[in-house]
């Protein structure tokens, strides 16, 4: 049985979404990657931003 | 004029034929799409992330949904289902059968769902490609 940790998922999902967003959603292969890394930064950068936020709140 | 002509005539030959063949076979079968398109890449790796995701998914035991007793289920249920053949064979081979209360379960679950709804993203943007939609 496969436990990631939190962040690990969060990792594993946006590396999956962002592969098909990029692909999907841009018509060249250029702008492609670049739409597929700036979906990922999202995805793990608002994780860690969320996560800092209820961090502070629990506190 | 006479390369125009040339290239007019090679675009009808590609609208020749089943033009829902490609959301079909993307929706059946990841990536599927793309390959009877001939866009190789992009096909790989579409099946690979939506294939992998699906995998992940069983393999933190998510679960399968399989009646859509009330809204959420069947919801659920409907994501599952854009995952085509991936579901069907789960379904068929005991998958994803048992309800594990486990935070890593509920990841799996999920990711399961997102694998189907992916799966319809790239069989809509194949049959893009074959409409002319999409370059």
């Amino acid at each position: 049985m496969l436990s990631p940790s939190h962040f690990s998922a969060v990792v594993l999902f946006a590396a999956c979404v962002s592969t098909v967003f990029g692909i999907t959603m841009r018509e060249t292969p250029r702008r492609m990657f670049r739409y597929g890394i700036y979906c990922f930064v999202l995805f793990v950068g608002s994780a860690i931003l969320l996560s800092w936020v209820m961090y502070l709140i629990a506190r | 004029m006479a390369a125009i002509e040339d290239k007019n005539s090679a675009g009808r030959g590609q609208q020749d034929g089943f033009v829902y063949l490609p959301l079909i076979a993307g929706w059946l079968v990841p990536g599927a799409g793309h390959f009877v398109q001939r866009k190789w890449g992009r096909g790989a790796l579409l099946a690979i992330a939506i294939i992998s995701m699906f995998a992940l998914g069983l393999a933190m035991q998510g679960r399968l949904y399989t009646k859509a007793d009330d809204i959420l289920d069947m919801l659920g249920l409907v994501g599952d289902l854009g995952s085509g053949l991936l579901y069907i064979v789960g379904r068929a081979i005991g998958l994803g059968s048992d309800s594990v209360q486990l935070t890593t379960a509920d990841y799996g679950t999920r990711f399961i769902v997102v694998a189907g709804l992916l799966n319809v993203i790239a069989a809509v943007d194949a049959h893009n490609l074959r409409t002319g939609r999409k370059a």
